[in-house]
This record gives structure tokens, C-alpha cells and sequence, in this order.
């Protein structure tokens, strides 16, 4: 119990100094003149960015080729929310395509990966 | 041949979306590839066609998509509490619950609506007898009947009504 | 006015989405993870979406992103029940502190 309670608050602290990274140093990238919400958008990324680096400490943690496999389709979900957002912060609507392409594409590829899991051949 | 013009037309109505605002050479491609697409697949996609002539399920399913949305805000509000809470507050299981629908669209629509429902997740079907094998994150009663009645009986009602 | 709006529900989505990694870290079992992922995961990423919609309004890209709403609200509830069921099937337990596993004991 007690420790379980010295590691809640060592990621708490660890969460918070990373929110402060994200509000104080935003992140360099070109944008797209003329909307008025880019302060906002430079942050978001950030956001995004580090809820995949928790992923990926998942897929190298992570005790059975089960959990991998479900961290790999959490991954596909949010690459589709990335592409949304650069779609709006660029101003090029292409990115939103990318995005339907994506979400079906990793739907179908965790398809496949549940029925590796399951051991059996892709024909049945 | 009543499923294939069905197939026909939603799938002209989706590309007509994906390409939005169409003009003439986008709407003959449509056509072209959406007539290629329904020899191709035939009567796999619709089964049941005389569904479609009832008004009354259309507007059930219009009653359905809130009662849905709300459900799941519900369902990320419980969870996102669960994982903030510094000691898990959660007590895990697998339980089994019945149902009463038979057709496949409304088994399929009944397990999404429970995986995304709070505190639920559905891991398998057992479409002879009608039992769910569902994952709860806080399990509230073993019984059978009463985990049916605090899971299921929300959507099976409206379910039952759109399409049985 | 409507851009305050659309970043409303652009922020209401990258909570969930942070949230929801976060239990993929924190939970003790795979069904745990999963169940906590795709719920969270799965708003978030409409509810962003549908921030993208009301930006862009009811242009070529508002239109696709409602699209790939309906596309994830549909799929990602299918492959979270085959990723269940195939964990089940290769054999991974439930967490030791669980409470009842009616699905080991009807034999599948």
C-alpha cells in the first residue's frame, strides 16, 4: 500500500512538471497565418505527443503479446486525432482523408492481430 | 434484388460525402464503381430488406442516438475517475448475461452499445442460447438475472423495436 | 464564436485521450486496459473530430470528419471485442484480484 501510494505521487509530480513544460514553452513549428487560436494549437500537440509516449511504455513494459497488441490499436486511434489536428492548424484539408484511411486501415490490421491471438490460421 | 438497390444507394450516398460538394464527372465515377461494388458483393450486406419500409424504426433509431451519446459521456466520466483515483477503486470479473435478440445486426449493435457503456466490456457471444460473456470493471451481483437487468435492459428495448 | 466551440470540444478531447493512456499504463490486467482505452480513446478521438467539423463548418473537410466519426464509432467497439476474445482464447488470466471469471468456467 505504501508504495503504491510513493508511486502515485512521483507520476503525479512527473504529470505536472510536463504540463508546465506545455504551457511555457510552446512548440516551434510553422502554421498556418490567419487563425486566431494558434497558441492553443501549439499546445495540443504536445498533449497528444506524450500520451504516445505513455503508449510506447506500454508496448515496452507490457507483459503478454496481448497487451501489445491492444496498445498498437490505441496508437492507429490517436494518429487519427493528430491528423485532425494538423489538418485544422495547417489549413490543408487533405490530412482529414489521411485520417479515414488510417482508421480503417488499423481497424483491419487489429483484426488480424486478434486472430494471430487466437492461434488460429487467417483463412477460417 | 430489393438489397441490391439498397446497397446501391448507400453507397452512392457515401461517396457523394466523401467527395462533397460533387459535380457531374464525380457523380459518374460514383456510379460506375458503386454498380461494380453491388455485383461484386450481392446480397451479403443486406439481408433483411422489408426493414427498411417501417418509418417506426427510423425514428426509434433517432431516439436511440442520444440515449447512446449520454450513455457514453457517462461511461468516460467513471472511467476517467477510476484512473485518477490514487487506489483503483475496481473490482474485476466476467459475467453472463441473456438476451432476447436474435438477428445478427441486433446482437452486433447490442455488444458495441455495451463495450461502450459504463464500466462494461463484451468478450463473446453465445448466439444459440442468447448469453453475453461480458467484462465488468465493478461487478455489483454474480446472478444472472440481476446482471441482466442492470446491464442489458436500458438498450434491448429500444433494440428489440429498430430491428426485430 | 464558433471557433471557441470547436476548441471546447477539441480540448473536452484531448482530456479523455490523455486520460485514457494513462489507465493504459496504470490498470493491473489486459480486459482492464482495454476497457479503459477504448472508452476513453474512442471519445476523445470523436470528440475532436467533431471540433474539426465545427471549425471547418459544412465544408469538404467538415464532411469527411463527421464521416470518420461514424467510421470509429462503429469499428473501434469490434476490435476491442476480438482483442478481449482473442486474449481469452491464447490464455491470459484475469487479474489475481478479480472476482468471478463466469467465461473459464463455462469451459471455452
Amino acid at each position: 500500500m505504501k508504495k503504491s501510494r510513493f508511486s502515485y505521487i512521483v507520476g503525479a509530480l512527473f504529470i505536472l512538471v510536463v504540463l508546465a513544460i506545455i504551457l511555457f514553452r510552446p512548440l516551434p513549428i510553422l502554421f498556418y497565418e490567419g487563425l486566431p487560436f494558434i497558441p492553443f494549437l501549439k499546445r495540443a500537440f504536445y498533449i497528444l505527443i506524450f500520451s504516445c509516449i505513455l503508449c510506447l511504455y506500454r508496448i515496452f513494459k507490457g507483459p503478454t503479446s496481448a497487451d501489445r497488441a491492444v496498445t498498437i490499436d490505441m496508437l492507429g486511434v490517436l494518429i487519427v486525432g493528430f491528423c485532425a489536428i494538423i489538418g485544422i492548424s495547417t489549413g490543408r484539408s487533405w490530412y482529414i482523408d489521411i485520417a479515414i484511411a488510417w482508421a480503417l486501415q488499423s481497424f483491419i490490421a487489429t483484426l488480424a492481430l486478434a486472430k494471430f491471438l487466437e492461434g488460429k490460421s487467417f483463412d477460417d | 434484388m430489393k438489397s441490391k438497390i439498397v446497397l446501391f444507394i448507400l453507397a452512392n450516398f457515401i461517396w457523394i460525402l466523401l467527395n462533397w460538394i460533387p459535380d457531374s464527372q464525380h457523380l459518374l465515377i460514383g456510379l460506375l464503381v458503386s454498380l461494380v461494388v453491388v455485383c461484386l458483393t450481392g446480397d451479403l450486406f443486406v439481408k433483411r430488406v422489408h426493414l427498411f419500409n417501417h418509418p417506426v424504426r427510423y425514428l426509434w433509431f433517432l431516439y436511440y442516438i442520444p440515449v447512446f451519446i449520454w450513455e457514453c459521456f457517462k461511461a468516460n466520466i467513471d472511467v476517467a475517475y477510476r484512473v485518477i483515483h490514487p487506489d483503483l477503486p475496481i473490482h474485476p470479473g466476467i459475467v453472463k448475461v441473456k438476451t432476447a435478440l436474435r438477428s445478427d445486426t441486433a446482437i452486433t449493435f447490442l455488444a458495441n452499445s455495451i463495450t461502450l457503456t459504463p464500466g462494461t466490456l463484451s468478450v463473446d457471444v453465445d448466439k444459440e442460447n442468447g448469453f453475453l460473456y461480458v467484462h465488468w470493471i465493478e461487478v455489483k451481483n454474480k446472478n444472472v438475472d440481476k446482471a441482466t437487468e442492470l446491464i442489458v435492459a436500458r438498450f434491448e428495448s429500444i433494440l428489440k423495436r429498430i430491428f426485430e | 464564436m464558433i471557433n471557441i466551440i470547436g476548441i471546447v470540444f477539441i480540448s473536452i478531447g484531448l482530456f479523455f485521450d490523455f486520460v485514457g493512456c494513462l489507465g493504459l499504463v496504470r490498470l493491473p490486467d489486459v480486459y482492464n486496459r482495454l476497457q479503459a482505452s477504448t472508452k476513453c480513446i474512442t471519445l476523445g478521438t470523436c470528440s475532436i473530430l467533431f471540433g474539426a467539423f465545427i471549425i471547418h463548418g459544412f465544408e469538404a473537410a467538415g464532411i469527411k470528419a463527421l464521416l470518420c466519426m461514424v467510421f470509429l464509432i462503429l469499428t473501434s467497439p469490434v476490435s476491442a471485442h476480438a482483442l478481449a476474445r482473442g486474449a481469452h482464447k491464447s490464455g491470459v488470466k484475469l487479474w489475481s484480484k478479480s472476482v468471478v471469471d463466469k467465461y473459464a468456467e463455462d469451459g471455452n
